[in-house]
């Protein structure tokens, strides 16, 4: 393999590898041309015309669909869940570097929740909810709490059964990026700031914070995207308020314009957003962590 | 510090690690734990059109199995899910499997500088943080009726009528599985490939192995951890899907998670419990059997 002649396998493979970038990316852009249909234009080729006259129905909410509520809604969730991933990690990334009881447990209820089909966690957090209800509900009118029984509905929401159920799901790939990232983390400066006197929240916060922190835009990075793309798990577990995915999933079948395909690129462009911002976000971070380290 | 065990963890005060994985293990309780313990109880009661009756009653397993024990009128409607669901699961683990060793394969050992493999492992893997709905929508323009494919086909003459069985079809479904699902046997195979020491590859074939020698007795048993681990993914969430199985199938055929959230959206909760129960049931044996074949927190 040291040779400079390339062996056949290299060619078949390096084909195939070309084939399948074509095949994970061609629909995509696909959509992105279709999207900038003429206003005759159908759901196909050929394009009549090239416009952005179905991304001005979009803005407007003009057209077929409306979803810059669910639009609004998905991205303060995915806001939420990335605040809260990334905190929750590091902090649970953080104590797995020492034993304590019930590691074992608690490693492998996160693995659980990584791998159990979502349409299962989904429905057992929409049960957990109903069941809560109706107990709060027989509560309000055995004693009597007009308030309670008057005004209630539902504890079930966006930030409650939903944010849950997405936690469920991006908690698991931040505790493993930890995991990685700790696994590589050099003992000795913890040890070397402890022996000059640093408490364990000045070690923490001085040493190990500056260091992870290009990693921590990872785990940020998976907590808004995962959250961002989220379905399985939030559509049982949602109540009446749906995220966009979910909404855009309801579109499939109604929608018959190249408005979905606009809205298709809009969603896509906000994660590639996210992407370049956190690659930026590591870049800077990085720098700003050698030239610490260095001095 | 000076009864620091030889592993070099820091001691500290024991109650701070517990303190800092409360939240994790909070979270899990409150959003993973009770939600199962609860599915597992509501299984077991029994329901009216308007409300949930706490019982004890095996009415939704006795009627999700109703008519299975003979056999002699076909396979019952339970049955019939179980075995169209495990048989896309199969078809798809076998392409993704498939897709994701060669592309693996040829990341880890065909390209050389290390830049470059990080470059195009993420041109492979960074579809998975964009929608997945999304990425099923953009098939629609090419499988359809008067689609590119079915224009291509037609006007190229190796067809006379556009196809109906590209889209909303089996095809539909495998092809956006492994569209969407390859890479989660791509990331485990291609960290298994690059922990594997080269030397051996060298000495394999300084011991006369042909390619397919040492592609078969060294590289796949070395590799057999990211494709188990792969494989799980792969079967897990074929088994319990019903976004993609819906929607590139039209709403036609049926799956376990489908029928799932049917009984939800009829509010028949107990019964949806029950096969949520069986479903999970069956995950756990596929799992079980195939960790029997690693180790997988050594894989970490």
């Amino acid at each position: 393999m040291d040779e400079d002649r390339r062996p056949l396998s290299f060619w078949l493979l390096g084909a195939f590898f070309l084939l399948f970038v074509v095949f994970l990316y061609g629909p995509t852009l696909t959509i992105l041309v279709l999207s900038f249909q003429g206003p005759d234009g159908g759901l196909t080729f050929p394009l009549r015309g090239v416009s952005t006259h179905w991304y001005e129905l979009l803005w407007r909410g003009s057209g077929v669909i409306d979803i810059w509520s669910s639009f609004r809604r998905s991205l303060w969730l995915g806001l939420v869940v990335m605040v809260l991933t990334t905190v929750i990690s590091l902090l649970a990334g953080y104590a797995f570097r020492r034993r304590f009881p019930g590691q074992g447990l608690l490693f492998n209820l996160t693995i659980a929740s990584l791998i159990v089909p979502s349409i299962v966690v989904s429905l057992g957090i929409a049960l957990e909810f109903r069941l809560l209800d109706d107990g709060v509900k027989a509560f309000a009118e055995e004693h009597g709490v007009a308030w309670l029984s008057e005004g209630y509905t539902t504890a079930m929401g966006l930030f409650t059964s939903a944010l849950g159920a997405h936690l469920t799901w991006t908690l698991p790939f931040g505790l493993l990026i930890m995991f990685a990232v700790f696994n590589r983390f050099p003992n000795d400066l913890e040890e070397a700031a402890r022996d000059l006197g640093a408490s364990p929240w000045q070690v923490f916060r001085h040493v190990v914070l500056p260091l992870v922190a290009p990693s921590l835009v990872g785990v940020a990075l998976f907590g808004f995207t995962l959250s961002w793309d989220e379905i399985a798990r939030s559509s049982q577990a949602i109540g009446d308020a749906n995220t966009l995915p979910l909404e855009l999933q309801g579109l499939t079948s109604t929608v018959t314009t190249p408005e979905i395909y606009a809205l298709g690129t809009v969603v896509t462009g906000v994660s590639v957003l996210v992407i370049g911002l956190a690659f930026l976000g590591v870049s800077i971070a990085k720098r700003r962590a050698a030239k610490r380290v260095l001095g | 510090m000076s009864s620091s065990p030889p592993d070099r963890r820091p001691i500290g005060r024991p109650v701070a690690p517990l303190l800092q994985a409360a939240p994790l293990a909070l979270v899990l309780l409150l959003f993973f734990v009770f939600p199962l313990l609860a599915t597992a109880v509501v299984s077991l009661w029994n329901y009216t059109e308007y409300s949930l009756v706490p019982d004890v009653t095996q009415r939704n397993y006795v009627e999700m199995f109703e008519g299975c024990s003979n056999l002699s009128d076909g396979l019952c409607t339970t049955f019939r899910t179980y075995l169209s669901t495990l048989r896309l699961c199969a078809m798809v683990w076998a392409f993704t499997t498939l897709f994701g060793f060669a592309i693996s394969y040829f990341l880890a050992f065909h390209v050389r500088s290390d830049t470059m493999r990080m470059a195009l492992f993420l041109v492979c893997t960074a579809p998975f943080l964009t929608s997945n709905v999304i990425r099923m929508i953009s098939w629609l323009p090419l499988l359809g009726r008067e689609g590119v494919v079915n224009q291509f086909l037609v006007g190229t003459g190796l067809v006379d009528q556009p196809q109906d069985w590209l889209l909303f079809s089996d095809f539909s479904v495998v092809l956006a599985f492994v569209h969407l699902y390859t890479l989660f046997v791509t990331v485990p195979v291609f960290n298994s490939m690059m922990r594997i020491d080269r030397r051996l590859l060298e000495a394999a074939q300084d011991a006369g192995a042909s390619g397919w020698q040492t592609l078969w007795h060294v590289v796949i048993p070395l590799t057999k951890p990211g494709l188990v681990i792969g494989s799980i993914f792969v079967i897990v969430l074929v088994m319990g899907d019903f976004v993609t199985i819906g929607v590139m199938g039209g709403q036609q055929i049926a799956s376990i998670g489908k029928v799932i959230q049917v009984q939800m959206s009829y509010l028949q909760f107990p019964a949806a419990a029950a096969q949520a129960v069986v479903l999970l049931g069956l995950v756990l044996l596929v799992i079980a059997v195939m960790t029997r074949l690693i180790d997988i927190r050594r894989e970490l």
